[in-house]
């Protein structure tokens, strides 16, 4: 998440210590190397993305040849019912999830950074275990607790499951925030006269908020990207995006896909972006 | 060693200090501002605050000092209410806090990070206590103005925290405590962060400021320089008790003990045993040698003792005089700091610190003694004190 730090960094060391201009010339050949390597990482990761998207404005309906340009898919694929109520339900799981594991990640890095009590480590431990249990694991274990109380696969059940696996990424951010909060701004607050939760609405909350929406931006994002545990606790009427997009992949790559897929992309990175930009401001302050 | 409180002696019953307070009590205003009556604080293994009385008096700039982890900023946080005493009482304008929270205590404190809201301009920073008490816009907005310009930032009001200087935050820090008239300011190092020289203009203007406000002024402190130059009384911390509380003349000249005498200035200490003791002064041996001083409390003779000389209060010179506490020495050192003329010399196998006032202005290089010289060392004894050990 805070990929670029480091880069900054290297380029203010590249800027305080230039290279002279000798060792420049005997490294040569080993920084062509470095540049092909570079270059082949970054085809690597963005050659097939880069040919999704070229091939949603692409006006062959098959084979991978291009045919011009063309917006039709992106208008074939608004005019598609089920697409759009696949991305409605998506919006509305992500939306209600996003609320729910913000709240309860968040009340729990306070509860968890403000008293101390006993095993705490291992409590900690396992609010962020979810991370890294493997998400058919999640989806599986999920589909099994619903079936044993009787819960109907829906978007009920889908909210339930995104905040169980997006809370855990809430909380780690929202620790990380608190723990560089200074206490002693809510002291000051409480001297001058206000109590507990007035303290917490004017001076905790406002001075948390960017570490909040920005855990909310990646909450949203973790919930429209699943795939794995949606597929297991998705009822037939209540797909999401990525569970339509399989369904219709069963039947063969279509532009339309490439299109519906772009889109996603873009949100998501627009989203990522809009996270990262909130918690560089916050760590500015 | 046999610590007393000056104000308040350990053993005087509670009893004759809450007569005090019911009868000033009586005139709707209690002597003290604030007072701690027996307050003990325990963390856990650590007792950071160690049986702590002590009165501080209405309007008073009052300082608490000592070294670090000595209990200080502790009694501090417990008059403000972050603390909970373990045992013991705070008052504060004669009632008992208990566990009245810091939102309800008349008191307010400048913290030493200055703990300015961030997310806040200067003005809704200044703003926020009176706004917290309900007072109308247009007041708060008068009051906020008023307490700016007395700290000499009128032109700020719109600026954010992080966009002023040190010493810019901590004035704003000081205005928003002040703007809320408490009874009581508590500081808690305010000037620590601050570079030397800044420091010594807010020590002075701190004190002016405090003349003009009138409120009582309660500050933390670790310099001890500081404590007497901008205080009315001290409290001298060490290790969760007071040894002493008293005017920075009296803690300065008078300490009760080894410890308010070699943490306030400097000092010479010569050891040995109580000889004998007569009325205000007493006689210390030490290495065969008698001296005389002034006889601190708790002295018994035969005891082992401490007789602590200010450098500033011991002379040297060439010949011997017919006085008490003359012995011969020989020079160790001569340093020439401006001001003074810093010289260590040999007292037996001691060291002893001597500074002589370069009242005379001269170029001669031979002016005062060389390295090596044979010097006597004479002090007189009402400026040595003889102290328990």
């Amino acid at each position: 998440m805070a990929s670029d730090t480091p880069i900054v960094l290297i380029g203010d060391r590249a800027e305080v210590a230039p290279r002279p201009r000798g060792a420049t010339a005997k490294l040569r050949p080993g920084r062509f190397a470095l540049t092909v390597a570079a270059l082949f990482t970054f085809a690597f990761l963005y050659v097939p993305i880069a040919v999704l998207i070229a091939f949603s404005f692409n006006s062959a309906r098959t084979g991978a040849t291009w045919q011009g340009f063309t917006l039709q898919w992106y208008e074939r694929m608004l005019s598609n019912p089920r697409l759009i109520d696949a991305a409605a339900n998506s919006l509305i799981v992500a939306a209600l999830s996003t609320l729910g594991s913000v709240v309860i990640g968040t009340l729990m890095a306070i509860a968890m950074e403000r008293y101390r009590f006993r095993a705490q480590a291992v409590w900690d431990g396992l609010l962020y275990m979810p991370v890294i249990v493997p998400e058919i694991v999640m989806g599986i274990s999920l589909l099994l607790f619903f079936a044993s109380i009787g819960l109907e696969r829906g978007l009920i059940t889908l909210i339930i499951s995104h905040i169980a696996f997006s809370m855990p990424f809430v909380y780690l951010t929202m620790r990380a925030r608190l723990a560089d909060f200074d206490r002693s701004l809510e002291e000051a607050a409480q001297d001058l006269g206000a109590d507990e939760w007035t303290t917490f609405r004017r001076v905790t909350f406002p001075l948390l908020l960017p570490g909040i929406i920005s855990s909310a931006l990646l909450a949203f994002t973790l919930s429209l990207d699943d795939f794995v545990t949606s597929f297991f606790v998705a009822g037939v009427g209540s797909q999401t995006l990525p569970v339509y997009i399989w369904g219709q992949i069963r039947r063969g790559i279509t532009p339309e896909i490439n299109a519906i897929s772009t889109v996603m992309l873009i949100l998501s990175i627009v989203l990522v972006i809009l996270s990262q930009a909130l918690q560089r401001r916050q760590s500015s302050h | 060693m046999v610590l007393r409180i000056k104000s308040f002696a350990q053993g005087q019953p509670l009893s004759a200090l809450s007569a005090d307070t019911s009868i000033c009590g009586g005139r709707g205003l209690s002597e003290f501002a604030v007072e701690l009556r027996d307050v003990t604080k325990v963390f856990g293994e650590v007792v950071a605050v160690d049986h702590v009385s002590m009165g501080i008096r209405q309007g008073e700039f009052f300082a608490m000092l000592g070294p670090s982890g000595c209990g200080k900023t502790t009694s501090l946080r417990m008059i403000a209410g972050f603390e909970r005493p373990t045992s013991g009482e705070v008052y504060i304008d004669g009632k008992p806090m208990g566990s009245t929270p810091p939102f309800r205590r008349d008191v307010n404190t400048v913290f030493q990070s200055y703990a300015l809201f961030p997310h806040m301009t200067v003005e809704q920073n200044v703003g926020f206590g009176l706004e917290m008490k309900g007072v109308p816009r247009a007041e708060i907005n008068r009051r906020v103005k008023e307490a700016l310009e007395l700290v000499r930032l009128p032109q700020m009001a719109k600026r954010y925290p992080r966009q002023m200087s040190g010493g810019q935050q901590q004035r704003v820090a000081l205005a928003r405590a002040l703007v809320n008239r408490p009874k009581v300011l508590l500081l808690d190092e305010p000037l620590g962060a601050l570079d030397a020289k800044l420091r010594k203009e807010m020590q002075i203007e701190l004190k002016a400021l405090q003349r003009e406000v009138g409120i009582t002024f309660v500050f933390v402190t670790h310099d001890q320089e500081e404590a007497l130059s901008m205080s009315d009384r001290i409290a001298v911390f060490s290790k969760g008790k007071v040894l002493q509380i008293g005017t920075p003349l009296e803690i300065y000249e008078r300490p009760n003990c080894r410890f308010v005498a070699d943490f306030i200035g400097e000092t010479n200490f010569i050891e040995g045993k109580v000889k004998q003791i007569d009325g205000e002064f007493a006689v210390l041996e030490s290495d065969g040698r008698c001296f005389v001083g002034r006889a601190g409390e708790g002295l018994r003779v035969g005891a082992q003792a401490s007789l602590s000389v200010r450098p500033e209060k011991a002379q040297l010179v060439e010949q011997p005089m017919n006085s008490a506490n003359c012995y011969e020495v020989r020079v160790h050192s001569v340093a020439y700091v401006g001001s003074d003329t810093r010289v260590i010399v040999m007292l037996g196998d001691q060291h002893f610190d001597i500074w002589e006032q370069n009242s005379l202005s001269t170029l001669d290089p031979n002016y005062f003694f060389g390295p090596g010289e044979r010097a006597w060392l004479v002090f007189r004894p009402e400026n040595a004190l003889i102290l328990a050990e």
